[in-house]
Parts: C-alpha cells; structure tokens; sequence
C-alpha cells in the first residue's frame, strides 16, 4: 500500500523538487534556485495560454453545470418520460468516448456549421463548446447521484403547500444540491483546463491553451520552466481541494445538526 | 437534452457520414460530397467503401488496434495489481483515515494529465529513479532508459488511471462486510483461502467496474503513448492523430474512428453481457 501511494506521488514530488533547480537541465539538479518561476512569469506565451484556458474553462464549467443540472434533474426526479433512455445513453457516451472521438467529430460539426451559417469561427468559442458537451455529462452525473440519495419528500411538502414547481427548485432543491453543484463545477473546471486532445482538433489560429502549448514544449523538448509551472498547479490544486473539501464538510455537519 | 443531441449525436453521425466520403485535397472540406448531383439534375448518393478498405488492407492499422489492445489490457491488469492492495488498505483503515486516504489518491487526478505524463520522463530516463529500480531487479538492463518503450507506456497509463481503479474497488471494499472474513477464519480457512474464496468474489463488482472505467479510456489514449512510447507504440488514437494533423485525411480519420468506435463498444456489451448473466444466474440460485 506504501509502495502504491509511493508510486502514484514519485512522479510529482521529483518534478517539484526539480523546479527549484538552478540547473538549466530538467534533470540535473544544480543548487536552490527561483530562476525558473522568474523565467514563467516573464514568459507571455505560457501567461496568454494559461489565461485563455482558465477563461476556457470558467466558462465551460459553468454552462456544464447548469446543463447539467437540468439533465440530472430530469433523470433523477421526472420518472419516466419518453426519450429518457435515450437522455441517459447520450449522457454515458461521452465519458466513456475516447477524446481523439470527441474531437473529430466536434470540429466536422462546426465546420458543417460554419459552411451553412457561418458560425462559429474556430477558436476559443468552439473549443468552448466542445468542452460543455464533454463535461455536462460529468456534471449530470454528480448531481444525478445526488438527486437519488436525497430524500424526495421536502419538495412534495413544498408543492403540498402550494410552491409552484420554479419556487420549489430554487427555495428547497438548489441549496440542497448545492455542494453538488460545487463539485460538478470544480470537476468540469479541471476537465476543460486539462484538456488537450479536444482543444487541438477545435482550436483555430491564435487559441493555444495552456496544455496545447505544454504539449509542444514536452514534444520539442523538456524546459524547466513546465517543471515550475507543474509545481504551481499542483500547489493550487492541493489549496482548492481540501478548501472545498473543509467547505462541504462544514455543510454536512451544519445540515446534521439541523437533521437532528 | 437539445444540447447533447446538437453536439453530440449530430457530430457521430457526421463522422459516419464523412467516413464513406472520399479523400479531395486542397480544399476545405476535403472530401467529396455524398449526394451527388449529375448533370440530368438527378441525385444519387454515392457511398465509397474505400476508407475501410484501406484500414483492412494495410497491415498498419490492424497492428495499431492490436498494439491498442494489448496497451489497454496490460495496463488495466497492472492497475488492478497495485490498485487492489491500496483499495483494501483504504477498506480497512480506521474510518477517520480513510477519507484523507481516498483523498490523497484522488488529489494527483486533479491536476493535469499531460503534466503527470511529463513528470513520469524524468524518472524513466537512462539515469531516472524508475529505469534504475527496474534495473537492479533485473527487468532491464543498467544504464538502460524505460523511456520510449512499450513498458513506459504500460507504466505511463497505470500511473494515470490508477484513480479510476482504487475509487470503485474501496467503495465495493468498504461496503463488505468483513465479519464474513471472521466466520471463515472460525471456520478454519487460512487467510489467503478467506481472501480468494470470499473477499475476491464479492468484490467482483468493484473490479469489474474499475476494469472498464481504465479500460475503455485506455484503448482511445492519445498523450500517453505518445508522450512515453517509443516510434514503434502506434496506437489508434496516434495513428488517428497523424492521419487528421499531418495526412489531412478527413475520411480516413473518420473512418477510423467508427473502427474504434465498434472496438470499444464490443468488449464493453461483452463485459455487460456477462455481469447480467452473473446477477441473473444468483438471482436463481
């Protein structure tokens, strides 16, 4: 088992090691040094990148999470309706869709597109969109898991009471699926900033996201400078998680105790 | 529900469609369309089988679906290998831990793929951690580097999926319930037999689960063998890749896709098939 964690955190723990390396090697060490977060910084074409992919990624997140909201919703709470296998297989392929799939067949849907309406241009817009369809279904599926675990009976209190179905959503289903919500985003979030494969088939000129051009830097060639950019990644990430994680902790407990 | 069927479904059917086109370079689209209309002002449809001619034809594809395969499944193996023993560990740690300990398999999953497969060369190289620890077993010779070969693919896609293995396999293990064990022990099996004649059997669903969610991925990966393998690790989504980027051979690509496609959902309506045959057949008994 120690030899497991060993090998899942060897990999990252070497790269941060070696991102304080003076050496202009990636593999020799070469004394303490800053050099490398002083050279990204100065670096405008990783800066640029990683702007647009963040951008990339607010926003793909957030319209996953709100489509993704309703698909859960409608596979969780209305029954059985017509097409609701059929919402439930579209929802499934994605995931299991390998990315190389994914991002042909998007680009061949926007150059179809753009041939007839002329819209949209490749860029940031399709990759965005791209990445929507990918990670709405992630979003469906959290949200979906916890719409089934949660007990069904305040929302037909509420509609006994005479909210109408919109006030019943926002007043008593929305907080409580919140932390949900929060989860799907943060996991759509990480998706479309990871992403490569998608982005490189719906880019167009002048869109590189930041692992497009991590990419190419790895292809050419290994620069420290992806070492210090790793180790910064990796530093936010750790922050995010266990924020989010003390957050939804604080929540469950706050809702036990209401519980009881 | 809109939103999937426009970019979901249309774009599948699109890939299908250009799968039967013809290859026309110097043009945007490349490739010729299906309706076609003659000069009597009838349309017909014209469907080129070619595309899949052409992947039957030449050995190179056939070696690329086998190399997929054989990346997916070895690795999918090795994941379940080292993943099996953290997930138990994580089953029977103290309930306090277990939730940092699933946390700490789940945090390296949060960053980037592409970054971890980086991280990975270093250590793979001639002089790296990896390729020495390989050597002094014995697995390699010394000096030798892991990197760019086909075992650096295999190592390459198990540290990346191993998440996918460990999550459903703890979640099967922590649900078992583990007086089962004792009543074997009572009942004077050895450890190893409680273990192969009770724990294994009921985590089924868990291996079977972590078996696909690693599996299935890994046959379509691009990054990884790319990244870590060597000339010679021609999988279906490199070769996909190179036939798109560098060939612009838009219904060859397509026509590859639909291959993999059929590839993929075959073993997982396999894989399906059974598991139904499994419940149904202790729904009986």
């Amino acid at each position: 088992m120690v030899l497991g964690y060993a090998f899942l955190y060897l990999p990252i723990v070497s790269v941060i090691v070696y991102s304080f390396s003076g050496s202009d090697r990636a593999t020799t060490w070469g004394g303490f040094s800053l050099q490398w977060y002083g050279a990204l910084l100065r670096n405008e074409q990783i800066l640029e990148a990683a702007q647009r992919s963040l951008t990339i990624a607010a926003i793909s997140a957030t319209a996953a999470v709100a489509l993704g909201t309703a698909s859960g919703l409608a596979l969780s709470r209305f029954g059985r309706f017509p097409g609701r296998g059929l919402l439930s297989l579209m929802n499934s392929a994605p995931m299991v869709m390998p990315d190389v799939m994914l991002g042909l067949s998007s680009l061949l849907l926007f150059v179809g597109l753009q041939q007839i309406f002329g819209w949209p241009e490749r860029g940031m817009t399709t990759i965005t969109l791209a990445h929507i369809t990918l990670t709405a279904c992630y979003v469906t599926v959290v949200v979906r898991s916890r719409m089934t675990s949660m007990d069904a009976s305040l929302e037909e209190a509420a509609m006994d009471l005479g909210a109408k179905p919109w006030r019943v959503f926002f007043v008593i289903t929305l907080p409580l699926i919140a932390p949900a919500l929060l989860a799907g985003w943060l996991l759509a979030f990480t998706l479309s900033l990871d992403d490569l494969v998608i982005a490189s088939f719906t880019s167009g000129p002048g869109s590189t996201t930041l692992p497009m051009l991590v990419y190419s830097k790895v292809k050419i060639g290994v620069t420290p400078e992806i070492n210090a950019l790793t180790t910064i990644i990796v530093v936010l990430v750790a922050i995010g998680v266990s924020l989010a994680g003390v957050l939804m902790h604080r929540r469950e407990r706050s809702l036990a105790r209401l519980r009881d | 529900m809109l939103w999937l069927a426009l970019f979901f479904c249309v774009p599948f059917l699109i890939v299908l469609k250009i799968s039967f086109a013809q290859a026309v370079f110097g043009q945007v689209p490349p490739y010729t369309p299906l309706l076609e209309t003659s000069a009597d002002g009838a349309t017909s449809l014209r469907l080129h089988a070619s595309n899949y001619a052409a992947l039957l034809a030449d050995p190179l594809y056939i070696a690329a679906y086998l190399k997929s395969l054989l990346f997916a499944s070895v690795s999918t193996l090795c994941c379940l290998l080292l993943g099996y023993p953290i997930a138990y560990g994580i089953a029977r740690a103290p309930r306090s831990l277990r939730l940092l300990l699933l946390v700490l398999v789940i945090l390296p999953f949060w960053t980037s793929s592409l970054l971890r497969t980086y991280a990975l060369i270093g250590l793979l190289r001639a002089n790296g951690v990896i390729s020495q620890a390989l050597a002094a077993v014995g697995i390699i010779e010394p000096g030798q580097a892991v990197l760019h070969t086909d075992l650096a693919v295999y190592i390459g896609i198990a540290y990346n999926y191993m998440p996918f293995m460990i999550l459903p396999l703890a979640a099967t293990l922590i649900r078992l319930d583990f007086t089962l064990l004792e009543a074997a022990a009572d009942l004077g099996a050895k450890p190893w037999q409680a273990f192969v004649r009770v724990t294994l059997p009921l985590s089924f669903p868990g291996i079977l689960a972590g078996t696909l969610l690693v599996f299935i991925p890994a046959v379509g990966e691009f990054v990884i063998p790319d990244v870590l393998g060597g000339p010679d690790a021609l999988t279906i989504g490199r070769v996909l890749w190179t036939e798109f980027f560098t060939n612009r051979d838009w219904p060859l690509t397509a026509a590859i896709a639909v291959a993999m496609l059929l590839l993929i959902v075959l073993p997982t309506l396999l894989f399906e098939y059974v598991e139904n045959r499994r419940v149904a057949r202790e729904a009986q008994s």
